[in-house]
């Protein structure tokens, strides 16, 4: 409920700067949150950075302005953080992720209807098929975690690609450290 | 006139150009000092040219074993075709031991006929010479097989040249977005065909003991499937495709079965697909850790794999039908992506040290490991059917290219493509 008051009252104060700068300058790449919209533009913003689906049953608020959006979309809220990431060859989630984990698990457990796809990855060092099977298993820990708040586990897909869609390119630690993730993305129904 | 509209079209077609069917070429980057001197005198020729140069083609497939050194062709003092041209006192100046000569001769530029004759230089007698009446389109694959029969007769071991690679290429489109292909070429690079083409990913080809099919894993539908498709026919077949993982395909020794790694019970586990009846036994237990890479011993009655279950990947034997799995590996910190010798003997894995991947082979009789490789992001070690190089993935200037190593580690070979990255390499078995 918290998450709601902060969000109406941020959300005002978001579309005043999303009016006064260019466009581009708004919100970048990863997960826009707020467009320059017309006040007739109503509904909810289907635009996650990864091309998810919302869906028609993620809880909305509307905005004074006539703004709509959702929780997820919040910035300021730890369930716009959607990506988690290890330690090498680690499926252990770590603390600093904790508390985002914990934020999707409520919200899951919140909005029965609401499915969530867990995507694993690994960095690329290390053979090709056990990177596949320590993407599954960081999945499967993200998805423990997400349990615990009370997330049923039909809510959850799990997928893994291993090494195979590095988020960078590039053999570098940094690099590495980028592609050792696990991506949430939430699906409508 | 309409003929001449026909060969316009032809050479239009010719022209136009086809989707980067690019050819992996081989070269030897490393030592081959111990290399016999062969002389391969240029195949004369009579009527109609051949569209392949057949001595070329053996001369090179000999040389990129590394086991053999053709003499350079200035160095040739005549250019005998029959066997009654040969002055033997003359090769042996050389210091070549075998000497290969042949001739191709056609009437109608569609049939070929072709003979060879190896000799022993020192004894002065031929040591085998065969005759084959064959289509054009057959040429290259007949210089093949020559060169297998020239390897096997001077060396005593099968030849791999008429053997096959399969692989898989990655590349990008103008968008970024990628797009994969599986791939099988012979042995020397050439020929290549597109077995699939996708737009994501596809893994772990693996040959069915008969030579005329694969299976391999597919990410088509978003999530890792296993597939089984015929060559001659493209014919493909969903095999496994339960929720969770399915990947790791590998055909037992009789071709009837598949071990495969599925996580459909919330855990990768090995299991075995009996490919007739759909029959799926689980073959490992242990919730804590994944299990995959499975490889069959050529007894058909032991498998393979890579498991964490002791904390870092490792490989381990377990029979086929369960029971309780042994540790193989003990030395280094990560081993894994085993592959095992025909003979039963040498196990190729990914080896560890020091945070670079390297291809190790350890004897499974005595546990002794030996690192065969300077490459650092090594994958996949793959035996040839001979059992004497191992062919795997590595990067070169960050891109994936081929490499194979002997089983000595003396001779070491790169197969470079050129535009895309090339991964997951399978050597065929022997053609039957």
């Amino acid at each position: 409920m918290k998450f709601f008051k902060l969000f109406a009252l941020v959300l005002p104060l978001m579309f005043l700067a999303a009016c006064s700068s260019s466009p581009d300058k708004g919100m970048n790449g990863g997960d826009v949150a707020v467009e320059e919209r017309g006040a007739d533009t109503a509904g909810v913003n289907g635009q996650g950075a990864d091309g998810e689906d919302m869906g028609a049953e993620a809880k909305v608020v509307v905005g004074e302005d006539g703004y709509a959006g959702n929780e997820l979309n919040d910035p300021s809220s730890p369930l716009s953080n959607r990506v988690v990431y290890f330690d090498y060859d680690s499926d252990v989630v770590r603390s600093e992720d904790q508390e985002t984990l914990r934020a999707h698990g409520a919200y899951l457990a919140k909005n029965p209807n609401l499915t969530v796809r867990l995507e694993g990855h690994t960095d690329e060092r290390g053979s090709r098929e056990y990177n596949l099977a320590l993407g599954e298993r960081r999945a499967l820990s993200v998805r423990q975690i997400l349990m615990l708040q009370g997330a049923s586990i039909d809510q959850f897909q799990v997928t893994s690609f291993g090494e195979e869609r590095p988020a960078e390119e590039g053999s570098s630690e940094y690099a590495w450290s980028q592609n050792r993730r696990v991506e949430l993305k939430y699906i409508g129904r | 006139m309409l003929r001449q509209w026909f060969k316009l079209v032809a050479l239009l077609i010719a022209l136009v150009p086809w989707p980067a069917q690019a050819v992996l070429t081989i070269e030897i980057t490393g030592g081959s000092e111990a290399a016999l001197p062969i002389a391969i005198v240029p195949f004369g020729v009579e009527g109609y040219a051949p569209p392949e140069d057949i001595s070329e083609i053996i001369s090179s497939d000999l040389a990129s074993s590394g086991r053999f050194a053709p003499l350079e062709k200035r160095d040739l003092i005549s250019q005998p075709h029959e066997g009654e041209q040969v002055n033997f006192q003359d090769w042996r100046l050389l210091r070549s031991e075998g000497l290969l000569i042949g001739k191709v001769s056609s009437q109608d530029g569609e049939n070929y006929q072709v003979q060879f004759q190896l000799f022993d230089v020192y004894k002065a007698e031929q040591l085998v010479g065969k005759r084959y009446n064959v289509p054009a389109s057959g040429l290259r694959s007949l210089a093949h097989q020559i060169a297998d029969i020239v390897y096997e007769t001077l060396t005593g071991e099968k030849g791999v040249f008429s053997t096959r690679l399969a692989f898989v290429t990655e590349m990008k489109n103008a968008d970024g977005s990628k797009r994969y292909a599986l791939q099988v070429s012979d042995a020397d690079g050439a020929n290549p065909r597109t077995v699939l083409q996708s737009t994501q990913p596809i893994l772990s080809p693996s040959w069915a003991p008969d030579g005329e099919r694969l299976a391999y894993v597919s990410f088509e539908n978003a999530k890792a499937e296993v597939y089984v498709q015929e060559l001659s026919s493209g014919k493909r077949q969903s095999v496994a495709s339960f929720r969770g993982l399915n990947s790791a395909p590998a055909w037992s020794p009789d071709g009837k079965k598949l071990a495969l790694t599925l996580s459909k019970n919330g855990n990768p586990e090995i299991y075995v697909l009996e490919l007739a009846s759909g029959e799926l036994s689980r073959v490992t237990h242990n919730s804590g850790a994944i299990d995959t890479e499975a490889v069959w011993m050529p007894n058909g009655r032991e498998i393979l794999f890579t498991s964490d279950r002791g904390g870092r990947p490792q490989i381990y034997r377990v029979d086929a039908d369960g029971g309780r799995a042994e540790r193989v590996t003990f030395e280094g910190s990560y081993n894994a992506s085993a592959d095992i010798s025909p003979d039963g003997k040498t196990m190729a894995m990914v080896h560890a040290v020091n945070g670079k991947f390297h291809i190790a082979i350890q004897d499974l009789q005595t546990g002794a490991v030996q690192v065969l490789t300077e490459t650092t992001a090594d994958e996949s070690p793959s035996f040839a059917p001979n059992g004497r190089m191992i062919l795997y993935a590595t990067e070169q200037k960050g891109r994936g290219v081929l490499a194979a190593v002997s089983v000595d580690g003396r001779i070491k070979q790169r197969l470079g493509e050129a535009g895309s990255a090339v991964r997951e390499p399978a050597w065929s078995p022997f053609r039957r």
